[in-house]
């Protein structure tokens, strides 16, 4: 038995180890065969940046884990356009595949999901 | 309608309101008649499994608070085994396995994994996350 869950993903890399925790239950359930997509908006957007050097604050660097994403078989990945813009995110320099979302479709995408979990 | 409710927890009981909230809610669905498949406690929410929480004279345990409705319900509680370990919440078997000078862990609850979150997800009708 399945279900589709959706992660969003809304708070900083660093600074709490709640983006940490919230990636290690996605890659948990898609460890167990659950279709996950994970959707980043809010402060979320910043996980997605290059070349994070989180060792001279003693934390390990969440930007390379997302990038086993793919390796887990999740490759639904949404990102609020809005808030990549008034973060001033330049999107040329994100490394993971990604679709653009404009905000009034979060409503649309999340019915699509059998369970939506917030971070 | 009766439905099956799993519970995510995600905040730390005295500094997060949500907590409190996810209590009452909770509490709210077993009187409505809802089931309770599951309550996972989550990142800082794991501190809902100490027994040694001492809140002022005035206060209610928030500890003891999930630990009194986990009996009175015959609840399914369980604390994130790696969220825990790291926070200094532990039982028994993992206080004797890391020789550690103390075990704290609620009669209540119980240390597991991720896994028993996936099959909350798989066997409740509805999810709700509390916090974060």
């Amino acid at each position: 038995m399945s279900k589709k869950l959706l992660f969003v993903f809304r708070t900083p890399p660093y600074g709490n180890q709640l983006a940490r925790e919230a990636l290690d239950m996605a890659l948990a359930c898609a460890a167990f065969e659950q279709p996950v997509a994970i959707y980043f908006c809010g402060a979320g957007v910043w996980q997605l940046l290059p070349q994070q050097e989180p060792a001279s604050i003693g934390q390990k660097n969440l930007g390379a884990a997302l990038s086993a994403l793919p390796m887990y078989d999740i490759e639904e990945i949404y990102v609020d356009a809005e808030a990549l813009q008034s973060n001033g995110i330049a999107t040329e320099t994100l490394a993971l595949d990604y679709r653009p979302m404009q905000r009034e479709e979060f409503p649309a995408l999340a019915d699509q999901f059998d369970v939506v979990l917030n971070f | 309608m009766a439905m099956k409710f799993s519970i995510l927890v995600l905040g730390s009981p005295y500094s997060a309101q949500s907590v409190q909230t996810a209590l009452q809610f909770t509490d709210a669905a077993l009187n409505a008649g809802h089931e309770i498949y599951r309550v996972f406690f989550y990142h800082d929410a794991v501190h809902c499994g100490t027994a040694l929480s001492q809140p002022p004279q005035d206060s209610q345990s928030i500890p003891e608070a999930w630990q009194q409705l986990g009996v009175q319900h015959d609840l399914d509680l369980v604390i994130c085994i790696s969220s825990a370990l790291k926070r200094g919440i532990l039982d028994e078997k993992e206080a004797d396995r890391y020789d550690k000078p103390a075990a704290n862990l609620l009669p209540a609850m119980e240390l597991s994994g991720l896994g028993q979150w996936v099959d909350a997800c798989l066997s409740s009708d509805r999810v709700v996350s509390f916090g974060g």
